[in-house]
């Protein structure tokens, strides 16, 4: 117990001094995850739309492969893109094994399927007739889509928001892409699995510590996106 | 305006429009009345290229809609649709009401213009800042009337504007046809299930019965010279005779229903099966008088028994036996005059005029 009281109070005061090695992890990982959402939002928002607008053979199928990969195990997509962008891979001329830029592709292949889902259901909770609505008003296309996607845009940053939690928190596409080298590929997750494995608790608990309150403000977020769309 | 030919859609292996041939002038509000899921709102979709027909030709002020490289959006833009349910985007009224004219690229300045003079037409101005999806349902209509209005449309399309809505909203609803129709001439196609609407505002009726066009014409037409039984059914004549006709001099025809004899106007020679079809507020009723008293020159005098008397609205519903169930509306007061009640014999007029004779194909 006096172990985890002193690792707490060493962690505190590793925050409050801004300890150098702590800040460049915390602000690493908020890079790479941000990166990969803002990439996967890109990705995921046109995307559903487009699947959302357009009925099409095979539609239902694939709706349940995306709602399925919602619990793809993150090991399993580090896998995949090591695999990938191993030097011997098909993306091995990269060179992004073990750099920020690898382990933001493996985060946004990962948190695709899940903000991808989310935003075809926000879409689809938007009212059938704004559809119709907005076509017999004169809209192409594209001005449809773009205007519910506005009128869903709060359920919508609720998926990215989720989406980012996802990101930060995932250990197992970060420790094999980024190979957890310190100062350059290291992100909270991985860093508190090595310290902790190394015994250094004061550390580990300062990292998740910052990671717990990283998790808080997206909860804060999406509390408020949520009140906000309920209302 | 609008011409079709042969219309179907199949949604599957439902066919919800079966070959319909229809033609909408410039400037008139054409009517298309019929029950629920009879395909109304399916040709309104077609109309404003919603949907794609199966088959037929849709052409849209002589431009074939379906040929290769017509233009949808351009065609879609000179129309406008204000659906049964008013669905409003969670944005201000007066935003709601823009947004056709930003999907034209209209200038702001303009877009505000004729925002402002579409609400005015509504009646909405007081709530342009106001968010749209806190509006009543009248409201809500109103801001989907405006929004439709605004783009200037040469077709108005309206999908039950006034089902949901309470005798008020849907009175103001009314007039604001009424209203665009005579002051921009606007065409207006509206679907109802509500025949007295349909009969309130229409120029030309159409009738729309299992995905077909039944009968399309005046209101006098449908109302009164119901093609069909169905038809007849539906606009609210309750009561339907079959008969022969007797004899017919010059068009005066006499016509034997079970054993009673009715005269109507008709050129249907004799011997021919016949429905005789008769609105409720057609028939007058009167107490049987003491003989030599009172006696009328109208043509059918019938002698009968009340059956059944019910409310209808401020009226009262008699069902008379003469020989056949004859319906009547009478007033409360006169219902209370004559103090009818189950079992009162009485005398029920009809004038020959008033039976619309539906020569039945043999």
């Amino acid at each position: 117990m006096s172990d985890i009281i002193s690792g707490i109070t060493q962690a505190v005061n590793l925050i409050i001094t801004l300890d150098p090695e702590v800040m460049q992890i915390a602000l690493l990982s908020l890079y790479i995850s941000l990166s990969a959402t803002i990439l996967a939002a890109c990705i995921s928002i046109p995307i559903g739309g487009l699947i959302h607008f357009h009925e099409f053979r095979g539609k239902a199928a694939l709706l349940t492969i995306i709602q399925t990969l919602y619990s793809v195990p993150t090991v399993v997509v580090g896998l995949l893109i090591y695999l990938f962008i191993s030097r011997s891979g098909p993306l091995g001329f990269l060179g992004l094994l073990f750099t920020p830029e690898g382990m933001i592709l493996g985060q946004t292949v990962l948190i695709i399927p899940i903000m991808l889902g989310l935003v075809i259901t926000a879409l689809g909770g938007i009212d059938k007739n704004i559809r119709d609505t907005l076509l017999s008003l004169g809209a192409t296309e594209f001005q449809g889509i773009f205007q519910i996607i506005r009128e869903a845009r709060f359920a919508i940053l609720g998926a990215v928001i989720l989406g980012f939690g996802r990101a930060i928190s995932e250990v197992g596409v970060a420790m094999m892409i980024g190979g957890n080298i310190a100062g350059e590929t290291r992100v909270l997750t991985t860093a508190i699995a090595l310290q902790t494995g190394m015994g250094d608790f004061p550390f580990s608990i300062a990292l998740g510590i910052i990671l717990l309150a990283i998790a808080l403000v997206v909860v804060v977020c999406l509390n408020l996106v949520t009140r906000r769309y309920a209302a | 305006m609008i011409r079709m030919e042969g219309i179907t859609k199949k949604f599957g292996e439902t066919e919800v429009i079966r070959g319909m041939d229809l033609e909408i002038k410039n400037g008139e509000v054409f009517t298309l009345i019929g029950p629920s899921g009879s395909g109304k709102t399916t040709i309104l979709r077609i109309i404003d290229l919603l949907e794609k027909p199966t088959s037929g030709r849709y052409l849209f002020d002589g431009m074939d809609t379906q040929a290769p490289g017509a233009d949808e959006i351009s065609i879609r833009r000179r129309m406008a649709m204000v659906f049964q349910k008013p669905a409003v985007l969670n944005t201000t009224v007066d935003e709601n009401v823009a947004f056709g004219l930003k999907f034209r690229k209209t200038d702001s300045a303009e877009i505000a213009r004729r925002v402002a003079a579409a609400l005015d037409l509504v009646g909405l101005s007081h709530l342009t800042g106001r968010r749209a999806v806190t509006l009543s349902g009248g409201e809500m209509q109103r801001v989907a009337i405006a929004r439709a209005m605004v783009t200037e449309p040469d077709l108005l399309l309206m999908d039950e504007p006034t089902a949901n809505l309470d005798p008020v909203s849907s009175e103001i609803i009314e007039t604001l046809i009424k209203r665009i129709n005579a002051e921009r001439k606007t065409t207006i196609i509206l679907a109802t299930h509500d025949m007295a609407q349909g009969q309130r505002l229409a120029d030309r009726i159409g009738v729309i019965m299992d995905g077909s066009l039944v009968q399309q014409g005046s209101i006098h037409d449908i109302f009164f010279r119901p093609n069909g039984q169905k038809i007849a059914r539906f606009v609210g004549i309750d009561t339907i005779m079959t008969g022969t006709v007797t004899k017919n001099t010059g068009g005066h025809a006499f016509i034997d229903v079970n054993g009673v004899c009715i005269e109507a106007i008709t050129p249907v020679p004799p011997r021919s099966r016949v429905e005789l079809y008769l609105r409720p507020e057609e028939v007058t009723i009167s107490l049987p008088a003491p003989s030599g008293q009172g006696v009328k020159s109208t043509r059918n005098r019938l002698s009968g028994t009340i059956k059944k008397i019910l409310p209808n609205g401020p009226f009262i519903r008699v069902t008379i036996d003469c020989g056949f169930p004859l319906v009547a509306l009478v007033t409360r007061l006169s219902s209370e005059d004559l103090n009818l009640k189950v079992g009162t014999a009485v005398i029920a007029e009809i004038k020959a005029t008033a039976i619309h004779v539906h020569a039945v194909p043999s």
